[in-house]
């Protein structure tokens, strides 16, 4: 395959890949009198049209997408993307509304929001929502953030936050970026939350567990009822992480098992592409209680009309600009009216089928470290590849000569070695078998042949590349002088 | 609509494997009174073309884009060349996840590093990440970034920020000790400098300022920046209108540690909203307390070039609680399409794209503000917004122009309530000549 260059790389003076039409209002000349201005920018790319296409389209190529193939990267809900989506978000009365345009010009675009605020509160068994947050680490800011207000209006906002020890990373960071310490809870022998170890520790002084239910191994917390009651005794909250929905959708609600506070991924359970890395959405769904402090504004409806209410005196402000990512909002919309009720449940069904079929088939060539029964997704390790000098990467990197997306590798944290495999609902048996025989035919390779997976990839674009020297030698930027680059800062 | 890919056949072999007989058997972990009983209480399946039409029935009770509109204030109107839409729209763009398998990744990963440099290019900084969210978490981000890096317990905040992104400062650093003190404005609608030198003292970690300001003016960063760093704070400089950075001087060429700001002018449609594109940049020496995914080069094992994530020991799936941000899935798709958008527009193109905004703007500017009635409320140069002082009732004013087809501008009175009857009224590239004398007429009309 032809090698890409950068578009720096290609620039020629004088090259343009766009016209503006004339100016054609009278030059004022001394315009920039008084304004420090620049001549132009050095180095900035000057391309004609056709090559920017091919740029794009050729580097386009060299990714792995879920319209090319089987993606399961574990945690990540890698599933197909509708294309009803992308065309209904396209409609050009949604593209060109203006976010400060006045209510009574912006109904529809108020109205998809209510109806995907009612949507997801029918879903989850939650009383309010709000759909501001970018994406779920933000969802969970607002999480914690609304649970702290309620406990700083009650008296005490309370010191520790508690978080089993196999949750996101975002986690803890969401709670500390809320002013918490981070108390970690152990995970018992079937991998869920030790229920005596959290007894002791759910004392007065913790505002809130963060609980992700099914967790990251795949297991849902069979004790879900009991922990959540621990933690309201204490006159703690329950803030449950909805990262892994995908297995209960249609199946149980979050709202019934004594979560007063959850986040959804859009980009994750609802089917809006990932886009490489975003945008995604995190709306946060809340009991009663805490709906006083959703942040603002507030979509009202009053005799069929929709209004934004910005009075709400106990909120915890805004945590981005405008309305949160509309478009994305959109799209999760049109997935689940597409679905409806039993469509919804099929997905749970399904993704949970398609993930122990994987785990049962690949039992015997994978180390499980734990048994329990899982759903959506399954956590193998590289327990037994080890033995060959093999280890959960090189694994990962043979996939990709397979053709396969390699699962999440290296988490949870409480699985060495861990390969994390999440499927979803929309494949087909055909793929699933697939990745099975490639896992297998590695497994092999592992015991046979272990330098072959050691030097994996052997076909992609790129071989396995350098992280180390990456990290250790920063280049961040193209410089037209390579001397300019910053030097192991 | 189902987008399950399993016959029936299908199912009963992969349950036959996993020895069971029926799904339900996998749910056992569940407890039965968790269980919902009935069918979710959501409407039922549509199929796509009444899920058309369903969508197109609400679409079209919005008619904002009947108007002729000068709304900005954060959000605005500029030419999307149709390569924006068609290369996005791709499957390979809009379907992977987060590049963290770079071998398959090389697409997302070399837009990332080219989005790095050209946002490093416009700002005049070092290093820039991946993306933000959006304009107001970047401003958040940066004010949290700068009190680690001083661990000084006041920021001071122009108050001439955008009064969006100065709520969302707020709460971002409400439960981090961590005080935030605003900064008047002046005559000329400009960082009130007396003000300035009045509250920057030695418990100031950073100041934050937004040039071309909400008000469309543009600030003296360098000024601003020199006292800063005389008093050993950091100087954050917000742009959330960055095709000004076609024309102005680049924010880290006066004095500007943090530039951090709103890409959404680069190829965004206005979509309500969002999603928009959050941009970061800084000096290299601030790295480690640097938000965000970052890009970097680096080679494969036969010594070509290839690009993956890296420093991530900055980061929450790392450091988890001590990460710089708990910022994970950004905007990366936006991030692509303003990289497409700058590309071709390029050097020249983003330069005339810039003139065109400021030349169009102050030609509006001198026209309205002969009107009798109306007065320009600030004297500082602006570069495509600018607020008006109405003499009459805005609300009237607002009615009349309505009626003729036209959204004047924005009221700006909530967020400040000293400004009584004031507007922000914003003219790009978009507007024609002739739009703008139209709105000028009408004007005139409505001031008699």
């Amino acid at each position: 395959m032809i090698r890409e260059p950068l578009i720096f790389e290609i620039s020629g003076s004088g090259k343009r890949g766009f016209l503006l039409p004339k100016l054609d209002v009278p030059v004022i000349d001394d315009i920039l009198k008084d304004i420090p201005s620049r001549e132009e920018i050095d180095g900035f790319p000057e391309v004609s049209e056709v090559e920017v296409v091919r740029h794009f389209t050729r580097l386009s190529q060299t990714n792995f997408c879920i319209d090319l193939g089987f993606y399961p990267l574990g945690s990540c809900t890698m599933k197909y993307n509708p294309k009803i989506n992308e065309k209904l978000a396209s409609t050009k009365e949604f593209l060109s509304s203006h976010p400060e345009a006045s209510e009574d010009l912006t109904q529809g675009s108020l109205k998809i929001l209510k109806m995907t605020e009612e949507l997801l509160k029918n879903i989850t068994g939650m009383d309010a929502y709000t759909l501001q947050p970018s994406a779920g680490a933000q969802g969970e800011l607002v999480g914690m953030l609304l649970i702290r207000a309620c406990l700083e209006e009650r008296g005490n906002p309370r010191k520790i936050v508690l978080i089993p020890d196999s949750a996101h990373g975002t986690n803890p960071s969401s709670a500390h970026a809320c002013g918490y310490r981070v108390q970690e809870i152990k995970s018992n022998e079937s991998g869920t939350v030790d229920v005596e170890d959290l007894k002791k520790n759910m004392t007065e002084d913790v505002a809130a567990l963060m609980v992700t239910n099914p967790n990251t191994l795949g297991v849902f917390e069979t004790e879900i009822k009991k922990i959540t009651e621990i933690v309201h005794a204490k006159g703690g909250f329950v803030y449950m992480d909805g990262a892994n929905m995908n297995a209960l959708i249609g199946m149980c609600r979050p709202g019934d098992m004594g979560a007063d506070v959850i986040h959804l991924n859009l980009h994750k359970t609802f089917s809006t592409p990932h886009g490489g890395g975003g945008p995604g959405s995190g709306p946060v769904g809340v009991k009663k209680e805490l709906e006083p402090y959703l942040p603002f504004p507030i979509i009202e409806t009053k005799n069929g009309i929709f209004h934004l209410n910005m009075e709400r005196p106990k909120s915890i402000g805004r945590v981005r600009s405008f309305h949160g990512n509309f478009l994305v909002v959109l799209k999760a919309m049109v997935y689940i009216l597409s679905l409806g009720p039993t469509g919804l449940k099929e997905i749970s069904e399904v993704a949970v089928l398609n993930s122990n079929y994987i785990r049962k088939s690949l039992e015997n060539d994978y180390h499980l470290k734990y048994k329990t029964l899982t759903l959506h997704e399954c956590v193998f390790s590289d327990k037994i590849q080890k033995e060959y000098g093999v280890n959960n990467i090189d694994i990962a990197k043979r996939l990709i000569d397979y053709d396969v997306h390699p699962p999440t590798m290296s988490f949870p944290l409480i699985v060495q070695g861990a390969l994390m495999i999440e499927p979803t609902e929309t494949e087909s048996k055909r793929d699933l078998d697939r990745f099975i025989e490639a896992m297998k035919k590695i497994a092999q390779e592992a015991r046979n042949n272990p330098e072959v997976l050691k030097n994996a990839p052997h076909v992609s674009y790129v071989r396995r590349l350098d992280e180390t020297s990456a990290a250790r030698n920063p280049v961040l930027r193209w410089h037209k002088n390579r001397n300019d680059e910053i030097q192991g800062s | 609509m189902s987008y399950i890919s399993l016959s029936e056949k299908d199912k009963k072999e992969m349950l036959a494997k996993i020895g069971i007989s029926s799904v339900d058997e996998l749910f056992c972990s569940i407890p039965d009174d968790l269980k919902v009983k009935q069918k979710l209480d959501v409407p039922e399946a549509l199929t796509e073309p009444e899920l058309t039409r369903q969508i197109e029935e609400i679409a079209n009770q919005n008619s904002y884009h009947h108007f002729l509109s000068f709304l900005g204030a954060g959000a605005y109107s500029h030419v999307i060349p149709s390569v924006v839409d068609y290369l996005s729209s791709r499957g390979e763009f809009l379907s992977p996840y987060t590049p963290y398998q770079p071998e398959v990744s090389q697409g997302t990963l070399q837009i990332i590093f080219e989005f790095q440099t050209l946002i490093c290019q416009l700002t005049g900084m070092d290093i820039a990440n991946a993306s933000l969210y959006d304009g107001a978490s970047g401003a958040a981000e940066a004010a949290l970034m700068a009190h680690r890096l001083k661990s000084r317990p006041k920021i001071l905040v122009a108050k001439s920020v955008h009064p969006q992104y100065r709520e969302v400062i707020r709460t971002y650093s409400r439960n981090l000790d961590l005080s935030v003190e605003e900064i008047a404005y002046s005559d000329r609608g400009e960082v009130d400098f007396k003000d300035l030198n009045k509250k920057l003292d030695e418990d100031t970690s950073a100041v934050l300022i937004q040039s071309p300001n909400f008000f469309g003016v543009i600030e003296n960063i360098d000024n601003i920046s020199a006292l800063t760093h005389e008093r050993q704070a950091l100087s954050v400089v917000v742009v959330a209108e960055p095709v000004s950075f076609g024309i102005l001087e680049a924010p880290g060429n006066l004095g500007a540690d943090i530039v951090t700001g709103e890409g959404q002018s680069f190829g965004l449609h206005l979509s309500f909203g969002g999603p928009y594109l959050g941009f970061m940049a800084c000096q290299k020496e601030f790295l480690r307390q640097f938000p965000g995914r970052i890009a970097g080069e680096t080679k494969d094992v036969d010594g070509k070039r290839g690009f993956v994530l890296t420093l991530s020991t900055r980061e929450q799936h790392i450091r988890r609680e001590r990460a710089t941000s708990n910022i994970c899935t950004n905007q990366a798709w936006c991030a692509l399409r303003a990289t497409i958008f700058l590309e071709l527009l390029g050097k020249k193109g983003l330069k005339e794209l810039a003139w065109q905004n400021i030349q169009k703007t102050n030609y509006a500017r001198d026209k309205i503000t002969q009107i009798k009635g109306i007065k320009p409320r600030f004297r500082g140069a602006c570069f495509n917004e600018f607020i008006l002082e109405f003499e009459n009732p805005w609300a009237d004013i607002d009615t009349f122009l309505q009626e003729k087809g036209i959204i004047g501008g924005l009221s700006v009175e909530e967020a400040y309530p000293e400004l009584a009857n004031c507007v922000l009224v914003c003219v790009t590239e978009s507007h024609k000549k002739e739009d703008i004398d139209r709105f000028i007429g009408h004007l005139e009309e409505a001031c008699q």
